[in-house]
């Protein structure tokens, strides 16, 4: 600042400078931002939720290969980012949209996020994952089940068999056991729902839900709380003092609490009830007003691919939907997919969702 | 833009009519031509990063396929679940605030009044929780008031998803504005004053309550509507300890846009808690305003002393101990499983941090510190800058009614929710010029908004006690306005300014809501980094989560006690 400045009207000016300063830090700071996105066909920009994850070496590998500098872009939780990508799909923030799940997937579709692509690999492409087959709007990359875990230590120290079905979970003998997620604001709380509602129909599903809360189910909003605060079996869970030994979560995280431990134990502290599981299916695809679409095919390609497909496992938690992509030891030993899930097409889905969540909401939360 | 211009021209004219004489117009409207300048950049600010963005957002919900849908405005009110929100919204602010002042306002007396070692930290402590974002402590509250926590081992109560976990835990985020507003105040009235009364015959009660409550209801009255606007707007406590089964408008806000895309609902609601904060922030600016009734105000030092006597002794005491209990413990319960390793308390988890094998961040969840810091220090600069600007001209005093509106208006980046301006950005901020959504500046422009109220609420008081002869004097002998700004303003407020922008600094490295819908995966911040840790299963991520916490907690802290350094002879509101 000057010190020696005593004319009139020079606070004024000052200000001036100032304001037309800050516009302009601004506008490069835009200018810099479109560098990013438009201009270099070189870049290209994937849109996902929080959960994304890759190794780095992986996808520098691609970046190498291709040619294309990868740019993404976390957008909230899967709901959220799914949200965000509709307002914006006139001028998409990036390419590529990964992560909108088989319970979201018709919003998706109705609001045409999606232009038409059909990966190279599609044949390699388990066929029980395959959706919109006629169109290609999406292509399925991942798969993971929701299940109820439990917490080994307990049910052995209370002589206990766990409960291994739906049914198992209104029996006396696991009353005030469970914890489940809000199914208005958590996919696996939503998850359950739906398993629930596949497994006794259209109608059974809310005598189902009067038993269980009659049988002592609590309701917590998120999966954090859940998991880390209520559950006994998990870290979070033990230190807080946790007194529900069952906990509806993945079947991919007792694994996760064999990978995220400081000596590895030699068996996961959580074991999944295999009779419990609903099937989520995440899908990717390019969207259609996306700027760079060679480079968001060939991202598309590389997701499929089977570097890829390996990769994500022990990054995202899930599995992978390639035909013969390997899934690593620890997965298969102590977190093996569900045999028989409960699923539900999208299309069915998107008509009871809405009408469910709210009977589900009346019927358990008040 | 345009309103904001209208405003000051019709503030312009407003003057101009009050002027008398022919000179007082020329004088006047030079000053107007100041005051504009200095307005020019919070106004754009405002108009740029705050009101277009929600207005679109709101605008997007209402107005479908070329009509706009009012009608939509009475069906959800109409709605007997939503009519339960706002209600519940409604008491548990009260209950809240009013909870919060029964329990903060003796310890606003005791750091007002009493002398007692340790006062500086324990100061900086209690405003801890204030700045620290509440995915990080309210699961630490939860440890204290949930199962197994302090209250169910002493009696085997557990407020968990009850409705007293919410209220406790509004105490404990807002225990600081009822200390710092009010004590800061109580501190620096003349204690001669209540004596005078008492040797003339005044009982003790009636002397506190004719000489020191009126002087001090604007205060309280000041703490008690910030405490409501942040208590009505809660979010993440309500969430996470209240269950699904409590929601306030904040929580039903975000379920309408981020899950059930019912973008129209949300607009309401979104009207509705504006209209709502509108009508805090007017009454808010109102008490402020009689606030400046000239108190005879004396240096805090001199008014505080150690306690004398058992009731004093006991009065300290009791006010420690609900500090301790309500608003220490949590934390040290963080701390405590920061360390908790699964073989004994170690630093394994700390030591974790500095390593890049997940694929989560790309970087080391340490790189998370850095990322904050300079997110943080650029959010400071805007929000200085504009902040300061806007207090300077608000301060003017042919400020008209307008321009002091424009004070209140500053502040309601304080009670529209995140997912608001989150989605808001996005689709407002998305053509060049301006197509901010993956630029790196968003973050520091969405935590300036928060800071903003910060700055102005710190400098006003301080600006307005500033002898307005003082600067008549030094333009009398000839200064430019500019020059009286540096020589007669600046010396005075330099402290406050730099306690401003530690506020603002320490607001920012919080900040959660705003930052989570922006922050990149390659540079996430501390609270962004924290709660994605707490999103994956496994012993490793939670301790780590817990390690950054404690990290984050301790960067706020020093940057408080450096704050508590500098405080003024006349603080702020905070």
């Amino acid at each position: 600042m000057s010190t020696t400045s005593t004319k009139k009207s020079s606070a004024a000016k000052k200000l001036l400078v100032l304001a037309v300063g800050l516009g302009i830090v601004t506008l490069s700071a835009c200018g810099s931002s479109d560098e990013g996105t438009s201009s270099g066909s070189k870049t290209v920009t994937l849109v996902s939720h929080d959960s994304w994850a890759v190794s780095k070496s992986v996808l520098a590998a691609f970046e190498k290969q291709s040619g294309y500098t990868v740019k993404v872009l976390k957008d909230g939780d899967a709901g959220q980012a799914v949200n965000k990508a509709i307002l914006t799909k006139d001028n998409p923030q990036g390419d590529v949209f990964f992560g909108v799940d088989n319970t979201l997937l018709s919003r998706a579709l109705d609001n045409g996020l999606f232009q038409s692509y059909e990966v190279k690999d599609a044949a390699a492409i388990l066929p029980a994952y395959r959706t919109d087959d006629d169109k290609h709007r999406v292509t399925p990359i991942d798969t993971g089940d929701i299940c109820v875990n439990y917490d080994k230590a307990w049910f052995s120290e209370h002589k206990l068999t766990p409960p291994e079905s739906f049914d198992d979970l209104i029996k006396p003998a696991y009353k005030d056991l469970l914890v489940t997620e809000n199914a208005s604001t958590s996919s696996p709380g939503l998850g359950f729902l739906l398993g629930s509602a596949a497994e006794y129909g259209d109608d059974g599903w809310q005598d189902y839900w009067t038993k269980l809360k009659a049988n002592g189910v609590k309701v917590v909003d998120g999966w954090e709380q859940a998991y880390n605060e209520e559950f006994s079996g998990s870290a979070g869970g033990k230190k807080a003092k946790a007194d529900r030994p069952l906990v509806v979560s993945y079947a991919s995280s007792p694994p996760a609490e064999v990978i995220f431990a400081d000596p590895k134990p030699t068996t996961a502290p959580t074991g999944v009830a295999t009779g419990t599981c609903f099937r989520q299916i995440e899908y990717a695809g390019l969207l259609s007003n996306a700027r760079n679409s060679e480079g968001g095919k060939a991202l598309l390609d590389f997701l499929v691919g089977k570097t890829f497909q390996e990769d994500m496992p022990l990054n995202m938690f899930v599995y992978p939907v390639r035909e013969g992509a390997e899934v690593p030891a620890e997965f298969t030993e102590f977190g093996p997919q569900a045999k028989d899930p409960e699923t539900m097409e999208p299309a069915k889905i998107a008509e009871h969702r809405d009408q469910w969540v709210k009977s589900w909401t009346s019927l358990v939360l008040k | 833009m345009d309103i904001a211009r209208t405003e000051v021209a019709e503030a312009a004219a407003e003057e101009a009519a009050e002027a008398s004489g022919a000179a007082g117009v020329a004088a006047r409207g030079r000053g107007a031509a100041l005051r504009g300048a200095l307005l020019a950049l919070p106004v754009v600010f405002f108009a740029l990063f705050f009101a277009y963005p929600v207005a679109a957002i709101v605008a997007r919900g209402l107005h479908v396929d070329g009509d706009w849908r009012l009608g939509q405005v009475g069906d959800v009110l109409g709605d007997s679940g939503i009519r339960h929100v706002l209600w519940f919204t409604f008491w548990q602010a009260l209950a809240s605030t009013a909870l919060t002042l029964l329990i903060a306002l003796p310890g606003a007396y005791v750091f007002a009044r009493f002398d007692f070692r340790g006062k500086q930290i324990l100061r900086a402590v209690v405003t801890v929780p204030f700045v620290l974002p509440t995915v990080v402590v309210g699961t630490a509250f939860l440890a204290v008031v949930g199962r197994g926590g302090l209250l169910d081992e002493l009696w085997g109560v557990r407020l968990d998803t009850t409705v007293w976990a919410i209220l406790l835990a509004h105490v404990f985020f807002n225990y600081a504005v009822v200390v710092r507003t009010v004590g800061g105040l109580w501190a620096q009235l003349d204690p001669r004053q209540e004596e005078a009364a008492r040797v003339l015959g005044a009982s003790r009660f009636a002397a506190w309550r004719q000489v020191t409550l009126p002087a001090l209801a604007p205060a309280v009255a000041a703490a008690a509507l910030m405490v409501f606007l942040f208590t009505f707007t809660s979010f993440g406590v309500v969430q996470i300890l209240g269950g699904p089964t409590f929601a306030t408008l904040e929580v039903e806000i975000y379920r309408q846009t981020s899950e059930i895309f019912d973008l129209g609902t949300a607009a309401v609601l979104t009207i509705v808690q504006f209209v709502a904060v509108g009508i805090v922030l007017a009454v808010h600016a109102r008490t402020v305003r009689r606030r400046e009734s000239a108190l005879r105000l004396v240096a805090p030092e001199t008014t505080a002393r150690r306690p004398r006597g058992r009731g004093q002794r006991a009065l300290l005491g009791g006010v420690l101990v609900s500090i301790a209990v309500l608003l220490v413990l949590p934390l040290a319960v963080l701390v405590q499983r920061s360390f908790a390793t699964p073989g004994g308390a170690g630093l394994g988890y700390y030591r974790a941090l500095t390593r890049d094998d997940s694929g989560m961040f790309l970087v080391a969840p340490i790189a998370a510190i850095g990322n904050s810091l300079q997110y943080a220090v650029a959010a400071t600069g805007i929000a200085v800058l504009v902040g300061s600007l806007a207090a300077v001209a608000l301060t003017r005093r042919d400020a008209g009614r307008i321009v002091r509106g424009f004070d209140a208006l500053l502040m309601l980046p304080l009670g529209v929710s995140a997912v608001t301006v989150g989605f808001g950005f996005l689709i407002a901020l998305d053509e060049p010029p301006l197509d901010l959504r993956s630029s790196w500046i968003l973050v520091p422009l969405a935590q300036a908004l928060v800071g903003v109220p910060f700055v102005v609420r710190t400098m006003l008081p301080v600006l307005r006690a500033v002898d307005g002869r003082l600067r008549e004097a030094a333009a009398v002998l000839g200064a430019s306005p500019w020059r009286v700004w540096r020589e007669v303003d600046l010396p005075m407020v330099r402290r406050a300014l730099l306690v401003a922008a530690g506020f603002a600094f320490a607001v920012s490295l919080g900040e959660f809501g705003a930052t989570v819908f922006i922050a990149r995966p390659d540079n996430p911040t501390l609270p962004v980094a924290v709660a994605r840790l707490l999103g994956r299963p496994g012993d490793l991520n939670y301790g780590q989560a817990m390690a950054l916490s404690t990290i984050l907690m301790v960067v706020c802290a020093v940057a408080l006690l450096v704050l508590e350094r500098l405080r003024t002879d006349r603080t702020g509101e905070f």
